[in-house]
């Protein structure tokens, strides 16, 4: 064996190597940690001034309205509107949920909760971060550019995203900072799949992991094997865009010669749906655990939960089809990917009965944690069962591009992803920054969270199946939709409620940070192992790598004797 | 039985071989790593199969010099071999034929490159540029130096990879028969190399 694996090395001293380019992989999860939370703020302004335009067209957006978009008085433009739908999106999945996700919680909960001192490879992780801090620069410096940035949706489709769909220069920056990112993405995930494999602890098999580990590894998996493909298809875009080539020019608007839009599309959606899968999956893994841990039960069927987990990451590699249900594909081919699609939905329904096994019956403690994770339960549901409406061809073929399609992604996506990403934060930050948050406060942050965010996408529901299409400027323009008005006016007013209340958390988050009282070593009382560590862990993690000899849920076990209700995993499995 | 039959090989060398069979943690994440490079080759030698399967194609013979390319796939195969002979000398600590060996591989690796680059002028003297083709469909050429660059970069990689190793093997990194890194640099040459089967047999032959 190579030497130098899952040694201990000394803490870094200067300022330079302790928060710039540290190794650490606790500290590398800081740094996305920050970088999440800054892209949640622009994606998040972006979202409103979005539902602003949709709710008062033609109003100017208020108070920072005017310093944006000085030269119409604050009225947002068609094609302000167009680019900031397009970044919206593109910031939320790449810039926003996939750093908090997989890097910040990727790295900070892989190498503790298998018992590593460190990633199998920290200066790849390193470069990761800084990978993608470049890629983020580069969207945002595509903002300032004359013709604005990129404005062609977040799938970037071809005509829209060519020369003559858009002639300025952000739509290139765009391609260049998806392919950086694409890069910062692949490191990191043949960090964490060779992680898992090769460093957890002894006696921990793949079912002694925490099913939060699962489900990063499952989303690294995805990481590595489909991020290349998009990469293969922005790197043509590009050529297009740049030297002339025709691969994705058809028609009149190509010079001479012609390509085949739809083509991007393919290689887009091979890689954007095992992508939202890829988002999905670590929030699953995350609230598959701490439901357990707050109703202070081992978790239903764990192993079940796992292998559906498993399940859902090979089929979600065989439907991107179903994207592309009104590209004229053959029937033949829908019905096929109708089919598969659909049978994604008996291994999430497996992992969704488990989820609700285990609350049953369960003593739950209803800390912020557990609140957010019940959020995600509620939320992910009916996600998961509005997208069966757009898995099938038939009601698909009236839904497709209209609101109906953007209130089903948000509620998988957008809703689950991100509570589930704050159900991560309240739960480790004890653990990350040695201090409590403050949980008058989360409570609050999560109701002012919950109750709008439903206000927002199921309202969504509504005006999609009303009949309103997703990305027009002014929909009102129809008379046809003219009475959908006060619906959108209610999304509106509940995306500013949920804005207003990230600010709670983020006052909370930042006193806390400084002021929180210190956090105990395992505050939840729970017996993975990052808890058997002080709060925060010392540099190396691990003076000994700890032996692990019971799984990741023994909670509540009668058996127990020494007045706690759960055992750590390093100790033996108690009986009866 | 085969298993009878595997003790009675235990006093084969490779039994003895502390290496053999193990893959350390560095080699694990360059076969996770070969996977995702070749998902990218994936994406576009699909792209490449689309457009040609619903467009009007010229046949690669036609304008493409397959033998000098075959000559340099040929070339490329050797380097292959040659890369696992500096494997087979470390193992036997033979510091001299190692170095030798590497050098061969090395040449290999920049022999291909500038057979390559000898083509591409002479194509685009031809009328074969990256964005126009001069006897018919643009695509021709665009996916052709799309794909072959894409390669060429790989092969580009492989030989400063190469050219590193070289340099540490000079400084006596690899004298003690630990051959675990050449493996791992072995690994990424062959996946370049095998890569090159497939790009020539797509894009050259069919």
């Amino acid at each position: 064996m190579s030497g130098g694996f899952n040694e201990i090395h000394e803490a870094p001293t200067t300022f330079w190597s302790k928060y710039i380019v540290s190794y650490d992989h606790k500290v590398i999860a800081k740094q996305f940690l920050w970088y999440a939370i800054f892209f949640l703020g622009v994606g998040g302004m972006m979202a409103l001034m979005i539902r602003w335009t949709l709710a008062y067209p033609g109003q100017p957006f208020p108070i920072i309205g005017k310093l944006l978009l000085p030269s119409t008085g604050g009225v947002i433009p068609p094609d302000t509107y167009a680019m900031l739908f397009t970044l919206h999106g593109t910031i939320m999945i790449f810039y926003a949920i996939t750093p908090l996700l997989i890097g910040a919680f990727g790295n900070y909960c892989i190498p503790l909760m298998i018992g590593a001192r460190d990633m199998a490879f920290p200066l790849l992780n390193m470069l990761s971060f800084w990978f993608a801090a470049l890629s983020g620069l580069i969207l945002l410096a595509s903002l300032f550019l004359p013709l604005g940035g990129a404005a062609g949706g977040w799938t970037s489709y071809p005509t829209l995203s060519t020369l003559i769909g858009s002639p300025g220069d952000g739509q290139t920056l765009w391609c260049l900072a998806i392919f950086v990112l694409g890069i910062s993405s692949t490191m990191g995930a043949v960090n964490y799949i060779t992680t898992v494999i090769t460093l957890r602890a002894p006696g921990m098999g793949y079912f002694d992991m925490p099913l939060t580990v699962w489900g990063l590894w499952l989303t690294a998996i995805l990481n590595a094997i489909f991020v290349p493909v998009l990469g293969a298809g922005v790197m043509l875009l590009l050529m297009d865009r740049m030297f002339g080539t025709t691969f994705f020019l058809a028609g009149a608007s190509a010079t001479a010669g012609s390509g085949d839009p739809v083509l991007f599309q393919h290689v887009f959606w091979i890689f954007g749906h095992p992508e939202v899968y890829i988002l999905i999956l670590p929030a699953w893994g995350i609230v598959s655990d701490l439901l357990s841990f707050f109703s202070r039960k081992p978790a239903f069927g764990a192993k079940a939960t796992a292998m559906s987990m498993t399940a859902v990451t090979i089929l979600s590699t065989l439907v991107y089809g179903h994207h592309m249900f009104t590209t004229q594909m053959s029937p033949l081919l829908t019905q096929s990917f109708m089919t598969l699609t659909m049978t994604i939905s008996i291994p999430s329904a497996i992992f969704f009965a488990n989820w609700l096994g285990t609350i049953w019956k369960g003593s739950i403690r209803f800390d912020s944690p557990m609140l957010f994770s019940l959020g995600v339960v509620f939320v992910f549901g009916l996600g998961g069962l509005t997208g069966l409406h757009l898995g099938t061809v038939t009601t698909d073929l009236y839904l497709h591009d209209t609101y109906f399609v953007v209130g089903h992604f948000h509620y998988t996506m957008a809703a689950s992803v991100l509570l589930g990403g704050y159900a991560g934060i309240y739960f480790w930050f004890p653990k990350m920054f040695g201090r409590m948050m403050n949980e008058m406060m989360a409570k609050i942050h999560f109701w002012g969270t919950m109750i709008p965010l439903n206000g927002i996408f199921f309202g969504m529901l509504m005006v999609g199946y009303g009949g309103m299409h997703r990305r027009i400027y002014n929909p009102f323009v129809y008379d046809s939709l003219k009475r959908l008005i006060p619906i959108n006016e209610m999304i509106t007013i509940s995306a500013i409620l949920m804005g207003l209340f990230q600010i709670v958390f983020v006052a909370n988050f930042l006193y806390s940070l400084w002021k929180g009282a210190k956090a105990p070593s395992n505050p939840w009382n729970v017996g993975t192992l990052e808890w058997t560590l002080p709060s925060p862990p010392v540099h190396h993690n691990y003076d000994e790598i700890p032996v692990v000899k019971c799984g990741p849920h023994e909670l509540g076990n009668p058996n127990l004797k020494n007045g706690r209700d759960f055992q750590y995993q390093t100790e033996e499995l108690v009986k009866g | 039985m085969a298993h009878a039959s595997t003790g009675a090989l235990a006093p084969h060398p490779e039994r003895n071989d502390a290496q053999f069979g193990k893959a350390s943690i560095g080699k694990l994440a360059m076969w996770i790593f070969l996977i995702t490079d070749a998902m990218s080759f994936s994406g576009f030698l699909l792209a490449y199969a689309v457009l040609r399967s619903t467009m009007d194609w010229p046949h690669p013979a036609d304008h493409l010099g397959i033998n000098l390319s075959g000559f340099a796939t040929f070339i490329l195969v050797c380097s292959s071999v040659s890369m696992v002979l500096v494997i087979d000398a470390c193992k036997h600590k033979n510091r001299q034929s190692m170095l030798n060996w590497f050098l061969v591989t090395i040449a290999g690796g920049v022999i291909f490159l500038g057979i390559q680059v000898y083509e591409y002028q002479h194509l685009v003297h031809l009328g074969m540029t990256f964005s126009q083709f001069a006897h018919g469909n643009n695509l021709f050429s665009s996916t052709f130096y799309m794909i072959t660059g894409f390669h060429g970069l790989h092969v580009l990689t492989g030989v400063i990879y190469l050219i590193c190793e070289y340099i540490a093997a000079r400084r006596g990194r690899y004298d003690n028969g630990n051959y675990d890194r050449l493996e791992i640099l072995g690994l990424f040459w062959h996946f370049v190399d095998l890569v090159w089967i497939l790009v020539f047999t797509f894009i050259y032959l069919v």
